[in-house]
């Protein structure tokens, strides 16, 4: 879903000699042509919106033969107080944060080095496609390989390098945190190095090698040249990563299901639970209100971003 | 001189550490897949197998439905990607070639979309689809794969649509060709490559969706292939790598031989767009 920010981009662009194009379809036509597309989107996404926040308010339980009732801002005191999920809140920032801050800085590096005329770039542009194109449910299985203690490959080159071995990386206390950050930025990579790259090619040659001329050391052609006509879309593509990333499931629910000890328990994974497991969907709802608060914030600073990278370019 | 040589070294060694990154772990998957038991379970894995087997793939068909979990994964993705590009394609066009507030709450929904919180959506949509009595059925997991696609589906055929000018309709108009005829005969034909790509692209996604698969279907016939995987990993041996990761391998292809035909056509598509502007 990269391509959004970018193709946005390209759309936003041509001058729209809208007048013509308004005769084109009228106003009965048109609502006809998208009543299809409308129907099942009310139904089955703006509908369900609307009743999970009113759901938050009830003490909506699965499989319960009373009826359900309004018990008003209960379900928020609770949640309030409730430390696991503050816990698993935090976590989830953690995980947000840091899978998006080394995915956005790596797929900075290599859409850089991509943007350069090395050889093997098609290789690495072909190898972007699989973590791309994998199913999540196999990228975590994959890493469950790798992090294997005792058939992985990771543990049996540290034993190579004399690195010590042993760890059982999705199990320990410490390192399972890192360890599902390492995968979560594996997959996430490739989108984010494409959109990258496409705002590359959108900075100005030129400009580039003016400044080459006059001497600007690599650095400074970056912070200069690159930067500013980058940062639209490295503002875009950050945020969407962020929003992607808080929302991530099946990745952590294959490699840890949250373990050890709730070390790795997304927000999803906790809602999950609460919701499917125990049956609680009020309450679940609930978090899943707090959570819609934290994601539309962070909604705010994409569109936000994208205003200004429109002044921008 | 010497300067410029050194960054091009240091550059072909962080474009090696970035082609080791991401293909390392691809690669342990397919060794994996190879392995026998035996070899498996010894103490120094290698990186080549050394008796390369394929026994795991014939395992991985024995101990779980697999084809048949590919079948219902393939129904609800193909049923989907259809559905999703048939319904999308007409308003995607009135979105290019229109502005009106139903255009802008359709931008806006798209963008909103990319934020869903699945959450807060999963728990109220169970409860929907219940009284339709489309839990626990292929048929309702197919339309939520369509209500999901449709952001993405409405964003990229829009794109499509804007890059077929509207001068080649005009013409069409001034030849003597109805309304439904331009669109029928002309633009149909212009746009069919994005909706094909658009279409693949919503195959995809659904064919690795995982999070609702998990949520509305409970009976095991029923499960597509992303569900059916993780029943494999649980209380896993070192035996039974081998089969996970033949199973796992099978999963991905589909996505890879797709992607690996689309992917020019999206980001070749997002490029020149991104130049041309």
């Amino acid at each position: 879903m990269a391509l959004v920010s970018a193709t946005e981009r390209s759309t936003r662009r041509p001058p729209h000699p809208t007048g013509a194009r308004d005769r084109a379809v009228t106003e009965r036509g048109a609502w006809f042509l998208v009543l299809p597309a409308l129907i099942p989107i009310l139904v089955l996404s703006v509908g369900p919106l609307l009743y999970g926040i009113l759901l938050a308010f009830t003490d909506s339980q699965s499989g319960r033969t009373r009826p359900t009732r309004w018990i008003g801002g209960l379900n928020f005191r609770d949640l309030l107080h409730d430390t696991l999920f503050w816990e698993s809140f935090r976590i989830g920032l953690v995980w947000a944060a840091g899978v998006t801050a080394a995915q956005v800085l790596l797929a900075l590096g290599l859409a850089l080095l991509l943007n350069q005329e090395l050889r093997l770039r098609w290789l690495a542009r072909a190898l972007a496609i699989i973590p791309w194109a994998m199913p999540e449910v196999v990228v975590g299985i994959m890493w469950r390989l790798v992090y294997n203690p005792d058939a992985g490959v990771l543990n049996e080159t540290l034993r190579d390098l004399g690195l010590g071995g042993g760890h059982d990386w999705l199990s320990g206390l410490g390192t399972a945190l890192p360890a599902v950050i390492v995968v979560g930025v594996w997959a996430g990579m490739p989108q984010t190095t494409v959109a990258l790259l496409a705002g590359l090619q959108n900075t100005p040659r030129e400009l580039h090698e003016a400044a080459a001329v006059d001497g600007a050391g690599a650095w400074r052609r970056f912070r200069t040249v690159t930067w500013p006509a980058l940062r639209p879309v490295a503002l875009a593509i950050t945020a969407l990563d962020l929003i992607w990333n808080f929302n991530s499931f099946a990745l952590v629910y294959v490699l840890t299901n949250g373990g050890p000890g709730g070390r790795t328990r997304l927000p999803m994974l906790f809602a999950y639970e609460e919701a499917f497991r125990y049956g609680q969907f009020g309450y679940a709802a609930a978090m899943g209100c707090v959570l819609v608060a934290v994601v539309s914030v962070l909604l705010a600073l994409f569109l936000v971003g994208r205003l200004r990278g429109g002044d921008d370019a | 001189m010497r300067t410029r040589t050194t960054t091009r070294i240091g550059q072909y060694a962080a474009l090696l550490a970035y082609l080791v990154f991401l293909a390392l772990p691809f690669l342990w998957l397919l060794s994996t897949a190879f392995k026998s038991p035996r070899e498996l379970g010894s103490l120094h894995p290698t990186w080549i197998p050394r008796h390369p087997t394929l026994d795991n793939f014939r395992q991985a068909f024995d101990e779980q439905p697999l084809l048949h979990a590919a079948l219902n994964s393939l129904l609800a993705a193909a049923g989907a990607a259809v559905v999703a590009v048939v319904v999308a394609t007409p308003p995607a066009y009135v979105m290019a070639r229109r502005r009106s507030a139903l255009t802008r709450a359709a931008t806006g929904w798209v963008i909103v979309s990319q934020a869903f919180p699945l959450v807060l959506v999963i728990i109220p949509l169970f409860l929907v689809l219940k009284n339709l009595r489309l839990v626990d059925s292929l048929a309702g997991l197919t339309l939520v794969y369509v209500v999901w696609a449709l952001p993405f589906a409405l964003w990229m055929l829009a794109g499509y649509v804007r890059a077929v000018p509207t001068e080649v309709e005009e013409a069409a108009a001034v030849d003597g060709a109805g309304r439904a005829r331009t669109l029928v005969s002309v633009v149909a034909p212009l746009l069919a490559p994005g909706i094909v790509a658009t279409g693949l692209f919503a195959f995809v996604t659904a064919w690795n969706e995982f999070f609702f698969a998990l949520v509305l279907l409970k009976t095991s016939e029923k499960q597509t292939l992303p569900v059916v995987l993780t029943h494999f990993i649980g209380a896993e041996g070192v035996a039974d790598l081998g089969p996970l990761a033949a199973a796992a391998f099978l999963a991905t292809l589909p996505s890879l031989v797709v992607f690996a035909i689309v992917q020019r056509r999206i980001t070749g598509g997002m490029l020149t767009g991104a130049v041309k502007s």
